[in-house]
């Protein structure tokens, strides 16, 4: 097991490297001078200069990605001029919404759709079934931000039973939190939902016409706990696997999310920095997003022993 | 005497064969999803044509006497040569006078363009480094850990990422959508490659001395397109999805061209009293989408069985 894990962890180090390599070359890959084009518009010469010496711009390309890999490995980021910060503290102010929103879209999306899913899969062809895969392509076919404004001008305009925008910190009035929570966790849960449901239904399908279900049920066993224990369980590592795969959704659609519902994430964070061309940001953003999204693939592919003992390594 | 038998049974499974290719395509397109979607996509694709016909005035005309009208108001209209004329603004406008129905109705060339356009370029990027992946095993290695390095990257991000690089236009959204889909397409590809290659007619193809080239383009790729075709429809839909996210964004289409997500884009400020300038663009928007989709769950039902069952 903790070979596997080893094993695992030296597997990401190459496609960490690429992320890198990417995240890098981007500000060499815009036009013009990269110390210009961090300082921003209103930069003296002076300051140029200093980016200029700090990045190393006069040194060769592999010495440039050394100094700015170093830095990063020490969790120095960089400083965004836009926003007169470090990337760091920049980053720490921003992560609350975006942690909060992603924690409740899980929360929701996996407490719908599994069930959802398994139902599905336990009455094949009834309506139910039909609704769950006519709900499934229709997840996916909607934007987020039609769903969005849709459930704001339904819930919150018509209605006027949740807040129509805004962000109150956890700390400062939980009830004034969870308010503003529930429309854009739904929201970005949409797309999940018909992921995870389509998933569940069809890796539980498979799984119900295995023998040791037939043995279950004949040994008397309620449905209960035939689907719950027999069923889902022997269907878990599609559906773990899908959940991991999706964060890359839940990313992609957190940014679009925090936009319309105005919470001061760090997807907004992203689109903020790219209208005003802030490269420490994006470049810090981008590498942030897609550790984390490779570290949770990495945990949940750890995490598959746990639910199915099978599965050694 | 047996070269002849030989020969016709030859012709007779050639043509037994070529007949079951052949049906698989008729039954793809007797896919009541297929002729759903089909049908669905090629009225969009008659409006996009048509639209300078179907009542619109020009999409980008501002008129700040009818700003911010609802659906259905009567709009007086002064012509260039000085005529009035009263039509009725059947989608309202927005907060520049322009008519939102006009602008619906281009915005479908946009998006069509942007779908057919990622769709082709990244299953023919990634159909060519696929198969050199799959085929020549020292580059294998390099090029699929350059792959997985991209596909870490969330595709909503690296589509922005990309266009950071070098602002907004045209080509430069339907180049950073390409970008995160061809990974998906070469790993598609490479595994049929895989295990293309060790079945008995590609081996006996090998010890008969065929050309690399030939033996690529003859057994190999032939096996790649039905699941492309899938793939390809797939792709094409949500990179529709994409570009009207990056542009909804404001980093997409630049804003003087009319697309569905620059129309919602510019109708985010006032959508608490004017919901119409999000409403339309976003259900044809969804319509198109979803089509594609239905169209491509029944292409996969028929061309890609194997797929099918894993969904």
């Amino acid at each position: 097991m903790l070979d596997f894990i080893a094993r695992r962890l030296v597997a990401i180090i190459p496609v960490l490297a690429v992320v890198a390599v990417f995240v890098f070359l981007m500000l060499r890959l815009t036009p013009g001078d990269p110390a210009a084009v961090i300082a921003g518009d209103n930069a003296t010469s002076d300051q140029i200069a200093d980016i200029r010496e700090k990045l190393g711009l006069n040194e060769p390309i592999w010495t440039q990605f050394a100094i700015w890999i170093g830095n990063v490995l020490q969790g120095n980021f960089g400083e965004s001029f836009f926003f007169k910060k470090t990337v760091a503290e920049l980053i720490a102010q921003r992560i609350e919404p975006t942690l909060a929103l992603a924690i409740c879209t899980l929360i929701i999306a996996v407490s719908v759709a599994v069930p959802l899913g398994v139902m599905a899969a336990y009455r094949h062809g009834s309506l139910l079934d039909r609704f769950v895969m006519g709900f499934a392509v229709m997840g996916f076919s909607v934007p987020v931000f039609v769903i969005g404004y849709l459930l704001i001008y339904v819930f919150a305009i018509e209605l006027g039973w949740l807040p129509v925008q805004g962000y109150t910190r956890i700390g400062v009035n939980f009830w004034g939190f969870l308010e503003r929570m529930v429309l854009p966790s739904v929201t970005l849960a949409v797309v999940y939902i018909a992921l995870i449901a389509r998933i569940t239904r069809a890796s539980v399908l498979e799984v119900l016409n295995e023998d040791y279900i037939r043995t279950a049920r004949a040994k008397g066993l309620s449905n209960r706990v035939v689907l719950m224990r027999h069923a889902l369980r022997n269907a878990a590592v599609p559906i773990l696997t899908v959940i991991g795969i999706g964060i890359a959704l839940l990313i992609g659609g957190a940014v679009v999310t925090e936009s319309v519902y105005g919470l001061p994430g760090l997807g907004r964070l992203t689109v903020e920095a790219v209208l005003s061309r802030d490269f420490p940001t994006i470049q810090t953003v981008i590498l942030l997003f897609s550790v984390v999204y490779v570290v949770i693939n990495l945990l949940i592919d750890v995490g598959y022993t746990l639910f199915d003992p099978r599965i050694r390594y | 005497m047996s070269a002849i038998t030989e020969e016709v049974v030859d012709s007779a499974s050639i043509a037994a064969a070529s007949a079951k290719r052949k049906s698989l395509w008729a039954l793809a397109v007797r896919n009541p999803a297929v002729i759903f979607g089909g049908v669905v996509l090629l009225v969009m694709l008659a409006v996009a044509i048509l639209a300078p016909f179907l009542g619109t005035v020009d999409p980008t005309r501002i008129d700040p006497a009818a700003r911010n009208k609802k659906p259905g108001t009567e709009i007086t209209m002064r012509l260039d040569d000085g005529q009035t004329v009263k039509r009725v603004a059947i989608f309202g406008t927005d907060s520049l006078g322009r008519d939102v129905y006009s602008r619906v109705l281009y915005g479908t060339r946009v998006s069509l363009v942007i779908g057919v356009a990622v769709a082709i370029v990244s299953v023919a990027v990634g159909l060519v480094i696929g198969l050199i992946s799959g085929y020549i095993r020292w580059a294998d290695g390099i090029i699929m850990r350059i792959m997985d390095g991209l596909m870490a990257i969330p595709g909503i991000l690296l589509a922005i990422a990309l266009v950071s690089i070098w602002r907004a236009g045209l080509i430069t959204v339907i180049f950073a959508i390409v970008v995160p889909d061809v990974p998906r397409v070469v790993r598609l590809v490479r595994s049929v490659v895989l295990t293309v290659r060790e079945e008995p007619y590609v081996e006996g193809a090998i010890s008969v001395g065929t050309p690399t080239w030939t033996l690529m383009f003859r057994h190999i790729l032939p096996n790649t397109v039905a699941p492309l075709i899938v793939q390809g429809t797939f792709i094409a839909a949500s990179a529709i999805l994409a570009e009207a996210i990056l542009s909804f964004l404001g980093i997409g289409i630049p804003p003087e061209i009319p697309s569905w997500g620059n129309i919602m884009a510019e109708g985010r400020t006032l959508f608490r009293v004017f919901p119409h300038n999000i409403l339309y663009p976003g259900i044809f928007l969804a319509l198109t989408v979803l089509a594609i989709n239905i169209m491509g769950d029944g292409l996969r039902d028929t061309l890609d069985p194997k797929m099918s069952k894993k969904v």
